[in-house]
């Protein structure tokens, strides 16, 4: 096949089927809750680490169901676990717990690649 | 046909109720309606404009006030209805004055309330002046006289989408789908009592999902400058200058996003009446996980409760507008007329 040299812009485009969803997997698995999150950002407007650095609780959780992880590894150590992101959220999310899943599940990938 | 003539207790006096009353004394029934307020016309007498054409509230009274006037209703406000008792294939209504009427079928139409915004503490109702709810600024609109406690002319405007539905943190998950259309609304009126104000949505999603709902957005947008930002608020609070700051996340910039305004109107949500719900109780009457009657089939017989003879009409079955309602109190209309020629089936 005659190559044109298309290909998916790692910068642009989230490449669905090659990123790895297993974090996002982890997490839904032990906080079910975590499927129900409708994207409101009720959680970010009141978050304190949101409010003075980069930190975007949606955005990471829409980040991690898309499985891009790279970004979520960096940022998610900001987060204070005040936990105001759950007395917020209209959908009732544990979102205090994903945030503590999704470390979990960072910190044993690494396990696993050592 | 010397048959005694069928009688019907209609158990609220708002949109609902009225429509059936006027169908059922037309088609020569008599009918009994029972109001707990002192006036008939439940939250319709409570709005100004209607969307989505603006028509003026007191039209659609006018017309419903005439379907009540018929010969074959007797009306009784100021009653609250405690429960209903099947005996045999009759049905005996207790009202709150202790007396006792008896009927061949009932039609519940115990319509809704307005969320309390109250209960969203974070929002500021009830702590901060110049947070008011929808139902508030209709009152305004209908004054023609849309001021600040301090009696400046608010310049600029927010209203709060989605107060007291689709929030598991007050029970209540559903949503109460005529908010969003009503936001619309009263923002363009507003723009139409304040020229120059600026007006900001702040929503979760857009559900426009009625007629010309989708148009009248449109014509905010175009025709008022109306803005709208994505995102749930989590907090209102006031500052020194006497202004409401809202926190939000602009989600659709991805950013935390704070805005001073003049005024916060909040888009209280439809929740099954309590009223309805003592009946419910009383009653052994069937209500979902929303505490909204549920119907027998959600697909065939949205009108008729579990037991046979009674009949939902109206807003006490879910979050409608008025259009909805009027149809749904005919339809419960149908099926009363239905279960006196074919008691059995």
């Amino acid at each position: 096949m005659t190559n044109f040299g298309f290909t998916i812009l790692k910068e642009r485009h989230i490449d669905y089927d090659g990123n790895d969803k297993s974090i996002a997997e982890y997490i839904c698995e032990r906080e079910p809750s975590f499927r129900t999150c409708i994207e409101c950002g009720c959680c970010s407007a009141t978050c304190t680490t949101g409010n003075f650095t980069r930190f975007s609780l949606r955005e990471m959780n829409i980040l991690l169901k898309r499985g891009e992880n790279d970004i979520v590894r960096e940022q998610i150590s900001k987060c204070m676990l005040c936990g105001k992101c759950t007395l917020v959220c209209p959908r009732g999310v544990n979102t205090r717990n994903v945030i503590l899943l999704a470390r979990e599940a960072f910190q044993k990938q690494l396990k696993n690649a050592v | 046909m010397p048959e005694k003539r069928k009688e019907v207790i209609i158990i609220g006096a708002g949109a609902a109720g009225m429509e059936a009353a006027g169908q059922l004394a037309r088609a020569d029934y008599k009918v009994t309606v029972f109001e707990k307020e002192p006036k008939t016309g439940g939250h319709v007498k409570d709005w100004y404009h209607l969307f989505p054409d603006s028509r003026d509230s007191g039209e659609v009274i006018e017309y419903l006030d005439k379907q009540l006037d018929h010969k074959n209703i007797i009306l009784r406000t100021g009653t609250v209805v405690e429960n209903i008792k099947k005996n045999d294939g009759t049905f005996v209504v207790r009202t709150s004055d202790g007396g006792e009427i008896s009927s061949d079928a009932v039609i519940v139409a115990t319509g809704f309330d307005l969320f309390r915004s109250e209960r969203k503490e974070e929002y500021g109702y009830g702590i901060y002046d110049n947070v008011i709810t929808s139902s508030d600024l209709e009152a305004m609109f209908r004054k023609n006289e849309i001021k600040r406690h301090d009696d400046r002319i608010p310049e600029k405007i927010g209203f709060v989408h989605c107060v007291g539905s689709r929030d598991e943190k007050v029970s209540n998950l559903y949503c109460s789908k005529l908010c969003c259309v009503t936001a619309v609304k009263q923002a363009m009126e507003v723009k139409k009592h304040i020229e120059n104000a600026r007006v900001f949505c702040f929503y979760m999603d857009m559900r426009m999902g009625g007629a010309l709902y989708e148009e009248l957005y449109k014509e905010s947008q175009e025709r008022f400058g109306i803005n709208y930002i994505r995102g749930k608020v989590s907090e209102v609070s006031e500052n020194i200058n006497n202004k409401l700051v809202v926190k939000v996340e602009d989600t659709l910039a991805g950013r935390p996003l704070k805005m001073e305004l003049d005024m916060l109107v909040l888009m209280a949500g439809m929740e099954m009446s309590e009223s309805g719900l003592k009946l419910a109780g009383a009653s052994g009457l069937k209500t979902g996980e929303n505490r909204f009657f549920s119907p027998a089939d959600h697909h065939f017989g949205s009108n008729k409760s579990k037991i046979k003879g009674v009949f939902y009409a109206g807003a006490c079955t879910a979050p409608l507008n008025i259009t909805e309602t009027i149809s749904h109190a005919r339809a419960a209309v149908a099926d009363v007329i239905d279960y006196f020629r074919n008691p059995k089936s």
